[in-house]
């Protein structure tokens, strides 16, 4: 394992390099002095007078009215319909590694199913010994119940900056993932349950929204780690994001995760649904189309500063970012803040989970320099997160999917950041 | 609580559990019960959890629906180009147009032939899908848009006959039907080719990437977001409809 410890070395040869002023010259300056009382200090407020709210007031509590920005975004003309249509995680209002359920990104093909659980049924049938039907509660009576923590990267993630900085905002460029908590029962269980047959290969799910979406999926993904989830950041799974019941597919693109799952189909061939064929394929610059590319590459992205949170502030400012891997773990996060001439390793922070998204950090002292910061994602299996031009090198520009090359953020001597890209 | 008021509540619960598991046994006959044979990659048949109950095939008829390249899965049924036409006009061309050229950023459903090299490939039908179950299973599972259901077989192979007719793929008098369906190829077919990434993109994975004095050059900013300015004005909220 690479060494995670931040030298002093390390980073002073990082922040000379990259023009900024060393750590001494900035831990040198005094704070600035009031100049006059602070009210908020001196005069009693409100706040601290006057009896606030009580309980139940809110029976389903929300966030601060002073946090009513943070909130999922949409770029209107991306698609031709809201009802199948995607809108952004704000990653750069949000820190650590779980994303809040009101805020994970949201794709439907056709719109938000409202099922009643009580009329929910999940279907297991073809290659199997007893083709079975469930309730939403022979579902949770099963033993051997799991809750994992695994990202959702959707496939077009990133998918609108192959030709170029398109979108200024992490939110827009890289906002098509989530990392929730999942509670559910492992998809093999209720293939055992259901007996596959031995000429089996390929599992169908299908979803019972207006889109009845369906993928295939390899059997072996299915009976390793897959699990049917009714439960998310240990509440009941959100309407968008599938509820009573959805699949998670760990490391895997975004849209084999049915949601509003209602069957499951065990087979011998891939069925070659819309979802992967049309869709979810990769177009090369030969013309010719990758197919079956399900895992995602690993990928980071420096969350602050960014487009939708500049700098602020000479002096001390926190870098911080995630990473990301379908591979595995994030062994290593560098970053750089002259345009990937000279990195340094970021501190890792809070659990580093396989196939979940981790949070890193750099403190670093801002003297009001230009910067081109960058972030670099290595995971447990060695591969590192190219750049956007060595993955174009490969695939050129008409891929639209998994594009996880390394973002570069402009920021400007007044602190704003904006989406380039460099040479 | 009190001991005697917990003991209750287990009575209680046994009490309404027992009945439920006595006809979950019933309803499953020991005679289908047959274990699955073992496989390197087939889930063995664990232990039986009283779970769930028999899928009956009038519910499964009703859920499955999907059609697969070779055909399987298709209902009896027929339909031709001119009956597609009729249909697709009043149906499906207020979205794709009525030659399928798309209106809006609806999607285009014909043309595009040899354009997947260019700089703004075409995918359509005839330039790109590599199957035609694909169009019949999408179609009768989710078309018209908020109509998902509502063509019968007959009218879907019609609208599918129409669209291979759009693509020039058939003549103007042709008929599909489930008995010639696995004979029509399309042209894209051969084109692609499974994921392969990790010897493809072999030099991804690198042991030590470098960390100091990367590029001989300073970094210059070659293209910037702010030209293209497509971004939503992400200070206000979401657009409520």
């Amino acid at each position: 394992m690479m060494d995670r410890a931040e030298t002093p070395l390390n980073r002073r040869r990082f922040l000379g390099a990259a023009g900024l002023a060393g750590a001494g010259l900035a831990a040198g300056a005094l704070p600035a002095r009031a100049a006059e009382p602070e009210a908020v200090i001196t005069e009693v407020q409100d706040w601290s007078r006057y009896l606030g709210e009580g309980v139940q007031a809110h029976p389903y509590g929300s966030p601060s009215k002073y946090e009513k920005d943070v909130v999922r975004r949409d770029v209107e003309w991306l698609t031709a319909s809201r009802e199948s249509s995607v809108n952004f995680t704000p990653l750069h209002a949000l820190d650590g590694n779980v994303t809040p359920s009101g805020l994970a990104f949201e794709r439907h093909h056709g719109g938000i199913a409202d099922i009643d659980p009580a009329k929910h049924r999940l279907m297991i049938h073809g290659l199997v010994d007893r083709p079975l039907v469930f309730t939403m509660d022979d579902l949770k009576r099963f033993p051997g119940r799991v809750h994992k923590l695994y990202f959702l990267e959707c496939a077009a993630n990133s998918g609108m900056e192959w030709r170029g900085a398109q979108l200024n905002g992490c939110q827009f460029t890289h906002g098509m993932i989530h990392n929730v908590w999942y509670t559910g029962i492992p998809l093999r269980t209720l293939l055992e349950q259901a007996g596959v047959k031995t000429n089996a290969k390929w599992l169908l799910a299908e979803g019972g929204d207006a889109s009845m979406m369906t993928r295939s999926i390899p059997l072996q993904k299915a009976l390793d780690d897959c699990i049917v989830a009714w439960g998310m950041n240990g509440e009941a799974l959100r309407p968008e994001q599938g509820y009573p019941v959805r699949l998670v597919v760990p490391g895997w693109e975004g849209n084999m995760w049915i949601k509003w799952l209602r069957r499951l189909e065990v087979g011998d061939e891939p069925w070659q649904a819309r979802e992967e064929t049309s869709k979810y394929t990769d177009l090369m610059a030969d013309g010719r189309s990758r197919r079956f590319t399900f895992i995602m590459d690993a990928k980071s992205v420096v969350t602050n500063p960014s487009p939708q949170a500049p700098l602020l502030h000479k002096g001390p400012n926190v870098l911080s970012g995630i990473a990301w891997s379908g591979r595995g773990r994030i062994e290593r996060v560098d970053v750089s803040l002259d345009g990937g001439r000279n990195w340094r390793t970021a501190r890792l922070e809070g659990p580093v989970l396989s196939r979940s998204m981790t949070r890193f950090y750099v403190d670093f002292d801002w003297d009001g320099r230009e910067l081109l910061v960058q972030s670099r994602a290595m995971d447990e299996t060695g591969y590192v997160q190219p750049t956007k031009n060595e993955l174009r090198e490969v695939r050129g520009l008409n891929s639209i999917y998994h594009n996880n090359g390394v973002q570069t953020w402009l920021v400007h001597a007044n602190g704003e950041t904006e989406n380039v890209e460099i040479s | 609580m009190s001991k005697s008021r917990k003991t209750a509540a287990i009575a209680l619960a046994i009490g309404i559990v027992a009945p439920v598991l006595g006809l979950a046994q019933q309803q499953r006959a020991p005679s289908q019960m047959t274990p699955a044979a073992k496989s390197e990659h087939v889930a063995p048949a664990g232990a039986q959890i009283n779970l769930g109950r028999p899928a009956l095939p009038q519910e499964i008829a009703a859920w499955d629906i999907d059609v697969r390249p070779d055909g399987l899965g298709l209902p009896p049924g027929k339909g031709n180009v001119k009956q597609g036409e009729e249909i697709f006009l009043e149906r499906c061309a207020a979205c794709h147009g009525e030659f399928g050229e798309g209106a809006g950023r609806w999607p285009v459903l014909a043309g595009g032939a040899g354009s997947l090299k260019s700089d703004n490939p075409e995918k359509t039908l005839g330039s790109f899908w590599p199957y035609l179950s694909t169009s019949w299973d999408y179609i009768y599972r989710s078309m018209p848009f908020g109509n998902g259901q509502s063509l019968t077989p007959d009218e879907t192979y019609a609208v599918v006959a129409y669209l291979l007719n759009l693509n020039d793929i058939v003549k103007e008098d042709f008929e599909l039907s489930k008995e010639n369906f696995a004979s029509v190829k399309l042209p894209n077919e051969g084109a692609f080719y499974d994921d392969d990434r990790e010897t493809a993109e072999k030099a991804f994975w690198k042991k030590n990437p470098c960390m100091e004095n990367c590029k001989p050059e300073p970094a210059k900013v070659t293209g910037r977001a702010r030209v293209i300015d497509v971004t939503p004005d992400s200070k206000t909220g979401p657009r409520v409809e």
